[in-house]
C-alpha cells in the first residue's frame, strides 16, 4: 500500500500528473467571486465561507477521474488486483493519495484566499479545521465514485452527477460550522457531524470501492 | 466462449494455448487469473498467478528502474540485478518509461514478471511488438529463470517461441451459443 501511495504522489507531481490542477481552478474561482458580487465588503466576508466550500468542492471533483482511469488504460489496475493487496487497501490508498494531492493543498490555501473574499478573524481557523476535516470524505466518496464509472468512455459527466449528490452532506456540514464559528456561536455540532460522516466514509467506502472496481474488472 | 476445456500443466513446464482471434484464449487466462468467474467449473493452484497482457501497466513518468521497483514492492520482493541483463534493459535503467521504443515497453512490461516472483504465469500474446532477438532473450529467459525454477507457465500466442512445451488449440472447445438452453427459450 505504501509502495502504491508513494508511486500515486510520484506520478502527480510529475510532468503532466494533473497536481495543481485542482488548486488552479480553486484560485481561479475565489479570485473571481469579487469581481462579479462587487467589492461590498460585508456582502464578501458573508459569502467567503461558502463560496471557498463550494470552490473546494468543485476542484476537488476536477480530478476524481483520474484516480482509476489512468490505471485501467495502461492496464495497472487488473496486475494490481492480481497482486497481493487487497482491492480495499487499493481503494484507500487510491483515495489517500488524492486527498494529499488535493484535500490538503486545498484547505492549507484557503485561509490564505480568505483574505481576498475579506474574511473576517476566528473565520480563519474555522475555515481551515473543517476542511481538514472534510475533504477525506470528499476524497474517500469520489474515489468510490471513480471505481464504478472506471470502464466507461468519458464517464467523467456520470461521475460527477453520481458523486454531487453524497457531497451535499459535507458541504452543508462545513459551509454552516464556518458560518456559526464566524458570527460568534458554536460551532462544534456541526464540525463533529462532519467528522463523523468523514470517519463513516473511510470506514465503509472501501469495501464498496472494492466491489465495484470487482465487478468492473470483469 | 469456451467449454469443457480441462489440464493440468506441472511445475516446472509450459502450456501454449492456440487458436484464431476471438476463440477465447484472453478469457481462458482472465479466468485462470480468477479477474472474472467461470460460470462453470474450478481452477486448482492459480492463487499464486501473475497475470499480463499488452497493456503492462508500465507508467509513462517513472524510469524504467521505478517501474520495477514499483511492481516489486507491491509483491513484497526486491529488483535482481540479474533482471535488467536478462531483458536487455542495462542501458535504459534511468531512462523515462515513456520514451522508449514500443519493443522496450514490451521488454520492461516482461522484467516486471522476474520481479514479482510468482510461480505460475498467464501470459496473454507476450511476445507483441518485441523482434526476434527479444523473443529469443524472453524464451531464454523464461525457460531458465522460470520453468528451471519450478514456475509453470500458460502461453497464448501465435507465433513459435522455441519452448519444448505441449500446444493447445483452443477451437473444438468453442462454446454453441445457447448451448446450455438460452433464458429465452420457453419464449419461442
Amino acid at each position: 500500500m505504501k509502495a502504491l501511495l508513494i508511486r500515486d504522489l510520484r506520478l502527480a507531481v510529475r510532468a503532466g500528473g494533473g497536481f495543481g490542477l485542482g488548486l488552479a481552478f480553486f484560485l481561479i474561482v475565489v479570485v473571481l467571486v469579487p469581481f462579479g458580487v462587487g467589492p461590498e465588503r460585508e456582502v464578501l466576508s458573508r459569502i467567503a465561507p461558502g463560496i471557498l466550500w463550494v470552490a473546494a468542492l468543485l476542484a476537488a471533483l476536477l480530478s476524481l477521474d483520474r484516480i482509476f482511469a489512468l490505471d485501467f488504460e495502461d492496464g495497472a489496475l487488473p496486475l494490481l488486483a492480481t497482486s497481493p493487496l487487497p482491492l480495499e487497501g487499493i481503494a484507500l490508498a487510491k483515495a489517500l493519495a488524492h486527498w494529499i494531492t488535493t484535500g490538503l493543498p486545498l484547505a492549507v490555501v484557503a485561509p490564505v484566499l480568505g483574505i481576498l473574499l475579506n474574511m473576517e478573524g476566528p473565520t480563519y481557523g474555522w475555515m481551515l479545521v473543517t476542511l481538514l476535516v472534510g475533504t477525506p470524505a470528499l476524497s474517500m466518496i469520489g474515489t468510490f465514485g471513480a471505481a464504478l464509472t472506471v470502464g466507461l468512455r468519458r464517464g467523467g459527466l456520470l461521475l460527477s452527477l453520481l458523486v454531487l449528490p453524497l457531497y451535499v452532506p459535507t458541504l452543508i456540514f462545513g459551509a454552516e460550522a464556518v458560518r456559526r464559528g464566524a458570527e460568534g456561536l458554536d460551532g462544534v455540532t456541526p464540525l463533529l457531524l462532519q467528522g463523523g460522516i468523514t470517519a463513516g466514509c473511510v470506514a465503509l467506502l472501501p469495501f464498496a470501492t472494492a466491489a465495484a472496481l470487482r465487478v468492473n474488472l470483469r | 466462449m469456451l467449454e469443457g476445456v480441462s489440464f493440468d500443466v506441472a511445475a516446472g513446464s509450459a502450456l501454449i494455448l492456440r487458436g484464431p482471434n476471438g476463440v477465447g484464449k484472453t478469457t481462458l487466462l482472465r479466468t485462470l487469473a480468477e479477474l472474472q468467474p467461470a460460470l462453470a467449473g474450478t481452477v486448482e493452484g492459480a492463487e499464486d498467478a501473475a497475470y499480463a497482457s499488452h497493456a503492462d501497466g508500465i507508467k509513462a513518468q517513472l524510469t524504467v528502474t521505478e517501474n520495477l521497483a514499483f511492481w516489486a514492492e507491491v509483491h513484497g520482493a526486491a529488483v535482481p540485478d540479474a533482471v535488467f541483463a536478462s531483458f536487455d534493459l542495462d542501458s535504459l535503467r534511468d531512462r523515462m518509461a515513456g520514451t522508449l521504443s514500443a519493443g522496450q515497453k514490451r521488454r520492461l512490461g516482461l522484467a516486471r514478471l522476474g520481479v514479482i516472483g510468482r510461480k505460475v504465469l498467464l501470459l496473454d500474446e507476450p511476445t507483441v511488438s518485441l523482434d526476434a532477438f527479444s523473443v529469443k532473450l524472453f524464451a531464454d529467459w523464461l525457460e531458465a529463470e522460470h520453468l528451471g525454477q519450478g514456475g509453470l507457465a500458460v502461453i497464448a500466442t501465435h507465433i513459435d517461441l522455441g519452448l519444448d512445451a505441449p500446444e493447445m488449440d483452443l477451437t473444438p472447445y468453442r462454446a454453441a451459443p445457447d448451448a446450455g438452453g438460452g433464458s429465452d427459450e420457453a419464449f419461442l
